[in-house]
């Protein structure tokens, strides 16, 4: 009875985070609408753009190889695994142990490997850019990512993300700067890891700008649904990833029953609603910086994370 | 830390703020490295003090010792009222505050600055094995404001920004000097003061400098050392 319980938990998280991924996606869209006057797509928007382009016809470059046509499966897939890890709404998952922070951001860097690859594939200019200018925010989003990660495991024991959950709501955690420090650098990787606004513009088509349209920019029908779905996966994954982890409360334990798996949701789904809110407003406010800047912006952010973890080695438990 | 629950719960907290504080100043004294414009440079340096100042205020209340509460009002007067009030008027008369500084390889200048900050805590942490917790944790984050203020002194050529990275270095050792529960008043009063009369020393050499070489860079100087072997 508990393993098709926990079974059951499992399964509706990954669908849950594969449907509402595209609605956190509208809702982003939406809001940062109605905040410059404009009435914007319907909620429901992103949902009829996958159904359209999943009806469509994959138009493939002659010189295309297996490659590409292959990566936006594995770059769904990988995307999916993860997100499906991160405890959404219940921390008691019956993959929980597999819900690693490594293993999760390793799954992401392999979804952007294969993308950067596929990007570079079709042997076009704009692929090469968008290539070489994501690869170059990886390269320092990822050890900020990590830097990150040092400072929740070495705060909670553990670099298992429901036990380090439980641990951050627990009310023993006090008041640390380090966390502090770990939330902003966090905010910032998720800024750059989603391509969100003062780091690349996730609605334009500019040449001079873009970076992920500029790798997707070849791709057509089915693969470019995949992708697309992919995308707002990851953008759901980072909101959840900071919501279990910083905003731990209204997470149902593993023993709960269904109130406490309904509770979970029902405070699941009103952090998401506050995250698309919040990034809405921050994507207004702000206006897009050079690309040449963003090593800057992340350099912060690395600088942070690696103060954060410092910063413990003088704190109450050490 | 042992005692009744009261206790163990209010010396945490004390803790977790004192160490917040300090974790805060050793940020700003990072934010201070990275800014390129005078003016902000000069805010960042007012909040500092004001950091600088509730640490202190907080040290006293911890420790239960109210002539810290007089350092602290000396920070948050001098410190963060007169000296960037001052500075901002000396800018604005030098006709620089719009200038933006080159400052020469802020990633190198942060990696130095962490380096920095971890060598310090090395050292702080195994100097004192033996002594409060509060104590520990207040001399390695001063050690670390030290550090990074010379630093700033010596990646700037505005002599301005040097002057802010010496009363950086200052701020590290008032810091110091709250959380040993050893420095006498008087010591402190007559520092805060010599670091006051340091700063008139400097503002006019500032326009001495200015009049002399038309710049406050101080790069302008080295061609007037004579002969270099």
């Amino acid at each position: 009875m508990g393993l098709i319980l926990d079974l059951l938990v499992q399964g509706s998280q990954m669908a849950a985070v594969l449907l509402l991924a595209p609605l956190l996606t509208g809702l982003v869209r939406k809001l940062k609408s109605r905040l410059l006057r404009r009435r914007g797509p319907p909620l429901l928007q992103p949902y009829r753009d996958l159904a359209r382009l999943l009806r469509k016809e994959a138009v493939l470059a002659d010189n295309a190889s297996w490659l590409f046509r292959a990566a936006p499966y594995l770059i769904f897939a990988c995307t999916w695994v993860a997100a499906a890890l991160v405890p959404t709404f219940a921390s008691g998952l019956i993959f929980s142990w597999t819900a690693d922070l490594i293993a999760i951001i390793a799954l992401l860097a392999s979804a952007r490997f294969l993308l950067a690859l596929a990007g570079m594939d079709v042997g076009t200019s704009f692929g090469g850019i968008g290539s070489s200018r994501e690869v170059m925010i990886a390269s320092i989003a990822e050890p900020a990512m990590l830097m990150i990660v040092f400072t929740l495991a070495l705060v909670a024991g553990s670099t298992q993300l429901a036990t380090v959950a439980g641990v951050l709501a627990s009310p023993e955690v006090g008041l640390r700067v380090s966390l502090g420090l770990a939330l902003v650098a966090l905010l910032m990787v998720a800024i750059a890891e989603n391509g969100r606004v003062p780091i690349d513009n996730p609605a334009t088509h500019l040449e001079l700008t873009m970076v992920h349209e500029a790798m997707v920019l070849e791709y057509s029908g089915r693969h470019l649904a995949m992708i697309e779905l992919a995308a707002s996966l990851k953008l759901l994954l980072y909101v959840s990833l900071i919501a279990a982890v910083f905003v731990p409360w209204g997470i149902a334990g593993p023993g709960a029953g269904i109130g406490g798996h309904a509770l979970g949701l029902a405070a699941w789904l009103g952090k998401l609603a506050a995250g698309a809110a919040m990034l809405a407003l921050f994507e207004t406010a702000i206006a897009k910086m050079r690309v040449f800047r963003v090593p800057g912006f992340l350099g912060a952010a690395l600088m942070l994370g690696l103060l954060g973890t410092l910063f413990l080695f003088v704190s109450r438990s050490f | 830390m042992s005692g009744p629950v009261t206790d163990v719960v209010t010396s945490g907290l004390a803790f977790d703020v004192a160490h917040m504080l300090a974790g805060g100043l050793v940020l700003l004294s990072f934010v201070m490295l990275y800014q390129d414009r005078l003016s902000a440079l000069l805010n960042v340096f007012a909040l500092h003090a004001v950091v600088l100042s509730t640490s202190v205020a907080w040290q006293a209340f911890a420790q239960d010792a109210p002539h810290l509460y007089v350092t602290a009002a000396i920070a948050l007067a001098f410190k963060a009222i007169v000296i960037p009030t001052a500075l901002h008027r000396i800018v604005r008369r030098l006709g620089i505050h719009r200038e933006i500084e080159r400052v020469v390889g802020t990633g190198l200048t942060m990696l130095a600055g962490m380096a920095l900050v971890a060598l310090s805590l090395v050292v702080m942490l195994r100097v004192t094995a033996e002594a409060d917790p509060l104590a520990r944790e207040d001399l390695a984050f001063a050690l670390s404001v030290v550090l990074l203020g010379l630093l700033l002194m010596v990646t700037r050529r505005n002599a301005v920004s040097q002057v802010i990275g010496f009363m950086a270095l200052e701020n590290g050792l008032v810091l110091a000097a709250a959380g040993a529960k050893g420095m006498p008043l008087v010591v402190e009063i007559s520092v805060a003061f010599s670091i006051l009369i340091a700063f008139i020393v400097i503002g006019i050499f500032l326009f001495r400098i200015r009049e002399r070489f038309d710049t406050v860079d101080v790069n302008a100087l080295d061609r007037f050392r004579g002969d270099r072997r």
